[in-house]
């Protein structure tokens, strides 16, 4: 915000006149515009009817409650996946970074006092295992969600391996996110001042000890905005359980049109829905990091701002999947 | 696995497709991402309320919305999106002057969506540069527009480009959406063609169509990785 | 301080999730019918399904008067109605059903995963499907067919598109999609596919596509909720006859199966189905297909 306010002058008496005249103008033609391009066309279609509306807004609707105890299942079920998936990703993808940072640290150690072949066996090993997650890593992060998803649905069952929709959509939502979670908080450790991994060495902390009790807290705090930002990805991306056909929020609607036929109405209700929820969570995110910035200042903590991998992974979190 | 040799053309076909509507997509949703993050640290407070209800509505939809609102809501507008049909275009992009407008629709969903993130990546390079120099800027008179053209944006872009490369994969990955709304013959929707409809085993299928997105996104994922290390020493 | 937010956070997650499962409860309703133990050859899948007083049933949720799961939350239409015939033939009350979404592109897979029992969803019979699963009956026989607007002139039968510039809906992974594959010149520029017919119906009518192919039945479903918009384009240029999918080895199951489709012939349950359900359409349910039992 502040860096808004340092691009331009704050306005005078004239410009803000100019501002306002202006501002009232354009107001006034984007309402005639909305009315000949939105409204009309859409009203000669009659898609302003109650016939249309009344099941979703009218409380007196015949189908009113009906449609809400639908969408109401379909609002459970899109937050039951949504926090099954957010809470294995979390676990699973701290897992996995932690994982891959031991073993980088690993594969630069010489495996002094050891005999030569095992010292060389264990290098190897450590080299081969590091490089296996982070090919996981970069397909899971590369395919689209929906593919995932897919893959787990249509997958699992030629292993033998029968669920739950439910389950397969969780699964396909954690295997995405968790590569990202485990990705954001790589980063968060990484761009942790170099300082910190040493103090703890120089105090006798092994690598794992270094890792769970100096740089992991230190990352989730960091990285605490974009990880609840993935939240929204994760809401967001329960939508495709329609795919596989589970009971979230859309499907449902799918359902509800096929009965009444008015789909525009149902799903602008159902993105309302949505922006409300996800609205709700990125200012909480919003609120999360204005709290850590100003408990940093006052406490002093040695990391100052997230460092530019935090931002890009901010803009994944946001961007990556976003939607799919 | 022969299906991948098989039917070769196919997922050649598909990921053509799907690269199509990824660079157009990508081109539409830089232009329009910039425009809005314009609006959102523009001095006019009606503008910036405008940019801010853009990124809150579109960032917080799912894409299946917004995606459905272009292939069902826009013809109800009575609009075909027929202003997409750009001479010239035809010629690489076959799918954009068709009488189908699916693909068409498809892209203004994507362009929307992806818009959205763009404005706000753009913004995160934007706050990147050291307030300073913006104060600098404003103390030797520039204006806004010159502010951010002569002093702002060639900074800020660098800091923005990680970023922005992010949202970009995030968006060829968004576009496997595309299938599911009208758009025949996409990677995905290949997939579900081949396994659902020609009977192929699902597995070989699944590799070919990750394959066909890997080999968009991890090389640019890695593009980018390079990039950020790069910008890590510098700094 | 910080384990305790962590705890604490951890506590509102199971406490979210203790309440999502609480939620599951709701949606049982018996309607009390009680399940009777009928006697089945020992070993056989009637027998089973009888003794755990279960079954799990593949259905389309989003097929207007065939398997609906509209405002009620449970899906209503022909071939529901059908299924509840064998299931109440089974001894199982309708309220042991468990009704599963089987879409299209999933049916074969369902039944050989044994996701569920048998499905009933518009589910023709053809050579392909029976390599992986079995059928029985027909218990009714569609067509394809294109649904047009009222005002259309230019599409007569599947050969109006074959100069390339009539365009058509359809549902990805149907039979009705691959068989008008086989009649239009440029499937790029002709063929739109979507997730339900509904979709396709939307396109129609706001003129994106010229028309929508599918079994006639469904299509004159739409004819009935909008008589002044659509009509049917020419006669059925195909046989879809509609069967019960069950695993391809079970012999004596469809054998059950088909005996009670033909007794639902001759008792009239099966006409009421039809009455009930599709039948309201106006489409013609003519004399019960005789059931196929190779």
């Amino acid at each position: 915000m502040s860096q808004q306010t340092v691009l331009y002058d704050v306005p005078g008496p004239r410009q803000r006149r100019v501002t306002l005249l202006s501002s009232l103008v354009a107001t006034v033609l984007v309402l005639v515009g909305l009315y000949y391009l939105v409204y009309r066309p859409l009203d000669d279609k009659g898609q302003f009817s109650m016939e249309l509306w009344g099941p979703l807004l009218d409380p007196d609707n015949e189908y009113f409650p009906q449609v809400w105890d639908r969408l109401g299942v379909g609002l459970k079920n899109t937050l039951t996946a949504a926090i099954l998936a957010i809470v294995s990703s979390l676990v699973v993808g701290t897992l996995l970074a932690v994982l891959r940072i031991q073993l980088k640290s690993l594969t630069r150690r010489r495996f002094t006092g050891l005999a030569t072949p095992v010292s060389y066996l264990l290098r190897g090993l450590s080299a081969v295992l590091s490089a296996v997650t982070r090919v996981c890593v970069e397909v899971f992060r590369g395919l689209p969600v929906v593919i995932t998803i897919f893959f787990v649905a249509r997958g699992f069952p030629e292993f033998g391996l029968y669920l739950d929709n439910l389950w397969y959509l969780v699964i396909g939502l954690t295997i995405y996110n968790s590569v990202v979670i485990a990705e954001i908080l790589r980063s968060g450790m990484e761009g942790l001042p170099g300082g910190q991994a040493e103090a703890a060495a120089a105090i006798g902390l092994s690598p794992l000890q270094t890792t769970r009790m100096i740089l992991l807290p230190q990352a989730f705090r960091i990285m605490l905005p974009a990880l609840i930002s993935q939240l929204v990805v994760v809401l967001k991306d329960t939508s495709l359980g329609f795919i596989i056909s589970y009971e979230e929020t859309l499907n449902i609607g799918k359902q509800i049109i096929g009965a009444l036929d008015n789909p525009i109405q149902v799903y602008v209700v159902i993105a309302v829905l949505f922006i409300v929820v996800n609205y709700a969570l990125s200012k909480l995110a919003q609120y999360v990091q204005r709290r850590l910035s100003r408990g940093r200042k006052t406490a002093g903590t040695p990391a100052q701002n997230p460092p530019p991998a935090a931002l890009m992974s901010q803009a994944e979190g946001g961007g990556m999947g976003g939607g799919v | 696995m022969s299906v991948l040799i098989d039917k070769f053309d196919v997922f050649a076909g598909g990921f053509w497709l799907t690269l199509q509507i990824c660079v157009l997509a990508a081109i539409g949703a830089l232009i329009l991402g910039a425009i809005v993050a314009v609006l959102r640290i523009s001095p006019v407070p009606p503008l910036r309320a405008v940019g801010t209800a853009y990124v809150n509505i579109f960032r917080n939809m799912p894409l299946t919305v917004v995606m459905f609102f272009a292939a069902f809501g826009l013809p109800a507008l009575g609009s075909n999106a027929d202003f997409l049909r750009i001479p010239g275009m035809d010629a690489v992009f076959t799918r954009l002057g068709t009488d189908l407008p699916y693909f068409r629709f498809a892209l203004i969903a994507l362009v929307l969506y992806t818009a959205a993130f763009v404005c706000e990546a753009l913004r995160s390079g934007v706050n990147a540069v050291p307030a300073g120099q913006a104060e600098a800027a404003r103390s030797l008179g520039l204006t806004f527009g010159q502010n951010l053209r002569y002093v702002v944006l060639p900074q800020s872009w660098k800091a923005s480009i990680v970023p922005l490369g992010s949202v970009i994969i995030a968006m060829i990955k968004n576009s496997a959406l595309v299938g599911f709304f009208g758009v025949v013959g996409d990677l995905s929707q290949t997939a579900d063609q081949l396994t659902s409809a020609e009977g192929y085993a699902f597995i070989p299928v699944a590799i070919g169509i990750s394959i066909g997105y890997l080999i968009m996104t991890v090389p640019l994922g890695a593009l980018l990785d390079r990039i950020e290390k790069r910008q890590a020493v510098a700094r | 301080m910080r384990m305790k937010r962590v705890a604490a956070l951890a506590a509102a997650a199971t406490l979210a999730l203790g309440l999502a499962a609480c939620g599951d409860n709701g949606s049982d309703e018996g309607t009390g019918s009680g399940g009777e133990s009928k006697s089945f050859a020992a070993g056989s899948t009637m027998e089973r399904l009888n003794k755990a007083q279960a079954i799990k049933i593949g259905t389309k949720f989003d097929q207007p008067g065939f398997g609906l799961k509209g405002l009620s939350g449970k899906p209503e239409g022909f071939d529901v109605e059908v299924a509840k015939i064998i299931v109440k033939e089974l001894g199982i009350p309708e309220d042991k059903i468990e009704w599963v979404e089987t879409p299209s592109k999933v049916r074969e897979d369902v039944i050989v995963n044994g996701t569920v029992d048998l499905v009933a969803a518009t589910y023709t019979i053809n050579d392909t499907r029976k390599e992986r699963i079995a059928f029985a009956g027909p218990y009714y026989e569609a067509g394809q067919n294109i649904l047009v607007k009222k005002d259309d002139t230019t599409i007569t039968g599947p050969d109006s598109f074959k100069d390339g510039t009539k365009k058509v809906c359809s549902v990805t992974g149907s039979t009705p999609a691959e068989e008008i594959k086989k009649h239009v010149k440029d499937v790029a520029t002709q063929l739109v596919l979507f997730d339900t017919y509904d979709k396709c119906r939307d396109a129609l009518k706001g003129g994106q596509v010229d028309a929508v192919t599918t079994d006639n039945v469904i299509l004159l479903g739409y004819i009935a909720k909008d008589e002044a918009s659509f009509k049917l384009a020419g006669e059925n240029f195909t046989k879809e006859p509609y069967g019960i999918g069950v695993k391809k080895e079970d012999t004596d199951f469809r054998n059950f199966v088909n005996d009670t489709l033909e007794k639902a012939y001759s008792d009239g349950s099966w006409k009421k189905a039809w009455d009930d359900t599709a039948g309201k359409f106006g489409a013609e349910l003519g004399n019960p297909p005789a059931v196929n039992r190779y």
